[in-house]
């Protein structure tokens, strides 16, 4: 789960972490008090779940009330458009108005922390290229890129946070304070249950003081279980409402652009292979959805309703391998969707494992026009050439 | 004839639920020995026949239980993975989905150093069909003893590689589902090395997804070390990158792990690439030494 800017400030700020000062803002009268409260000038940044806004116009400067106004006004509401967001771009509904920063003299770093696969472990990132794309910096020069790996049972140290410090080329007289910034971020890490959590830029002023700039924070979806005060903080707007629709059933769907083939299938695996094979055979697939390895008839109707809630799908592939999921539960699934829904659109079925035979004589018997399909391929080829039919 | 799993695992349940039963009773029919379950507070009683125990290290005293499957939810499965690790089982299978990953971190370091291996978590389980032994929740009806090594990432995607396999009479020496999240036990690596030594195996299937590094570190092996032919599939061609395909590992970020790497990498290796799923089990029999 992404949270926004001013979240993640409010979040760091409460670990120690030094941010500067500014409040969220719905509206432009709103973004002119907190303006005011701060003291002129403010910058006012866009809040959306991407990077990139300050090149899109999503970050200005203000130095008045009337300017702090029309800015705020212009922004929200406007469709940000970045190199994260596509070309759709996102609709602006929250700023955050914030103290404005004397950026002269100043440095622009780079802190993150992620979970690294192969050392199973967090890391601790650093580079002294900050402000830009961090992945242009990897792909131009890993070595830019300083690494140090926490350990479980220790903890990061703090030698880790002066090598990092050091290799900045940050001056002595903020050891200490850098050494206290690196230790705050990793302890909101831990205890946030965080997959992500990036400082970009890093900030030392002209007079020495350290301060993130901007966040970036993700939190994992697995640990938000134990973490009832940030599931609060996720914002729907940010989501494809189909998206948010299919995540209350259980759904995993993923809405994908160009696409004409809607599927749905049993697992992840399987699905982006279902994605793959309908390419393949000269298609498009217009989602990835995931309906679990223990899909009930109700699940099944769900899926089948948001599936055909996008405009764009022209056919439907469904491709079930029931390990548990049983064939006959996700025929009766489909026939009540389809009887229901009155589907338009053809619909092949290929479906494989457990109770398959009582399964297709259900579809066979329920008088409604569905293409079966023995395997992957064959399947394919049926929705692929049904959707450039229905064109 | 096998790897991990055969006729000599003694399999515990940690997590006797409804799904931990359901499975248990499953493997027990398809013939694995299954000699009890772990349930804390339910020590002394039986489910279905099994029967239960308080803690791992009384139910591997009393059944010499060596291998434990893991159905605990995801509140408690790092737990229930370092209390079976603790107990001394030597094969781990964690099935749940949903781990909290940073649990994942702590439970990998808890085992490291111990004589455990963990399979999982978030995947289908261990199958070595020829010695009627299941340890998961795959569709064991579809699965045929053979000579062919399957290791992967998802779930129903390797049932339908594995009925391919069995559709056109191969069958398999050991199934072994690694898991989709970022921080699993057994890897693509740890599996390829498992079949290369196992005499059973004439031939193996890996198939991979999008996220992460492994198939690329598994190419790499392959390469040095695989004496076996080796089919290989990337789930994950047409997805977009910075979305989070279902699994939690299957993400392609940063632009890296996209499904063109994985299959330049493995090709590279000497892998047989296939680019469609429904290729897999044709590839096999194309390759394997003898039928």
């Amino acid at each position: 789960m992404k949270v926004h800017e001013y979240q993640a400030k409010a979040l760091l700020s409460s670990f120690g972490v030094p941010v500067p000062r500014g409040k969220v803002a719905y509206t432009a009268d709103e973004a002119v008090e907190v303006a005011k409260e701060l003291g002129f000038p403010v910058v006012v940044k866009a809040q959306i779940h991407a990077g990139g806004r300050g090149k899109g116009g999503g970050v200005k400067l203000a130095r008045s009330a009337e300017e702090a106004e029309s800015i705020a006004r212009a922004m929200l509401g406007m469709r940000l458009r970045t190199h994260q967001t596509g070309p759709e771009g996102r609709i602006v509904r929250r700023l955050l108005v914030e103290q404005g920063m004397d950026l002269a003299g100043s440095r622009e770093m780079y802190l993150a922390m992620v979970v690294d696969r192969a050392r199973e472990s967090p890391v601790f990132m650093a580079s002294a290229q900050g402000g830009m794309d961090i992945e242009e910096v990897a792909a131009k020069d890993p070595k830019a890129i300083l690494m140090e790996t926490v350990h479980v049972a220790a903890g990061f140290q703090p030698f880790q946070a002066r090598k990092l410090a050091f290799g900045l080329g940050l001056p002595a007289s903020t050891l200490a304070r850098a050494v206290t910034f690196m230790q705050a971020i990793h302890r909101a890490f831990e205890a946030l249950d965080a997959s992500l959590l990036e400082i970009n830029p890093f900030l030392m002023t002209r007079d020495l003081a350290l301060l993130a700039l901007d966040a970036k924070l993700s939190l994992d979806d697995n640990a938000l279980y134990r973490h009832a005060e940030l599931k609060e903080l996720r914002d729907f707007d940010e989501e494809d409402p189909l998206e948010v629709e299919a995540s209350k059933y259980g759904l995993n769907y993923i809405k994908l652009e160009g696409g004409d083939v809607g599927c749905m299938v049993n697992g992840a695996g399987l699905a982006m292979a279902t994605m793959d094979i309908i390419k393949l055979a000269g298609g498009s697939p217009a989602n990835f959805l995931d309906v679990g390895g223990g899909a009930n008839a109700d699940q099944i109707r769900n899926a089948f309703r948001i599936l055909l809630a996008d405009p764009d799908v022209r056919a439907v592939l469904i491709n079930i391998f029931g390990g548990i999921l049983r064939c006959d539960v996700l025929a009766e699934g489909v026939i009540a969707a389809v009887r229901e829904l009155g589907v338009k659109v053809p619909v092949v079925i290929r479906m494989k494992g457990n109770n398959e035979e009582k399964g297709k004589a259900m579809l066979r018997d329920s008088g409604l026009n569905f293409t079966t399909a023995d395997d992957m391929s064959e399947a394919a080829q049926r929705v692929v050439a049904a959707a450039k039919g229905a064109k | 004839m096998s790897v991990l799993v055969g006729a000599h695992s003694r399999v515990l349940v940690q997590g006797m639920g409804k799904h931990g039963t359901f499975h248990a009773v499953g493997g027990r029919e398809y013939g694995t020995n299954v000699v009890g379950g772990v349930t804390p507070g339910k020590g002394g009683t039986t489910v279905e026949g099994f029967a239960l125990f308080n803690t791992v290290e009384e139910a591997v005293r009393k059944t010499a239980a060596n291998v434990s499957m893991v159905f605990v939810p995801p509140p408690g499965a790092a737990d229930a993975i370092m209390e079976a690790a603790d107990a001394g089982i030597p094969l781990v299978v964690c099935i749940t989905e949903g781990v909290p990953t940073l649990d994942m971190v702590r439970a990998a370091a808890f085992l490291e150093g111990r004589p455990v291996r963990l399979i999982g978590p978030n995947c289908p389980g261990i199958i070595s069909p020829g010695e009627k032994c299941k340890v998961g929740i795959m569709p064991g009806h579809i699965h045929k003893g053979g000579p062919v090594g399957v290791v992967s990432r998802s779930g129903t995607l390797t049932y339908e590689a594995v009925n391919q396999l069995t559709a056109l009479g191969i069958g398999q020496s050991t199934c072994i589902g690694i898991g989709g999240d970022p921080i699993i036990g057994t890897n693509h690596t740890d599996a390829l090395r498992l079949f290369n030594d196992d005499p059973g195996t004439q031939a193996i299937v890996m198939i991979g997804e999008i996220g992460g590094s492994a198939e690329e570190e598994a190419a790499v092996f392959v390469k040095q070390s695989v004496r076996k032919p080796v089919v290989g599939f990337i789930a994950g061609q047409t997805a977009p990158p910075g979305r989070r395909m279902g699994h939690a590992g299957a993400i392609i970020a940063g632009g890296k792990g996209t499904a063109e790497e994985k299959m330049r990498a493995m090709a590279a290796a000497g892998i047989h690439v296939v680019k469609s799923p429904a290729d897999i089990g044709a590839a096999v029999a194309e390759v394997l030494p003898t039928r």
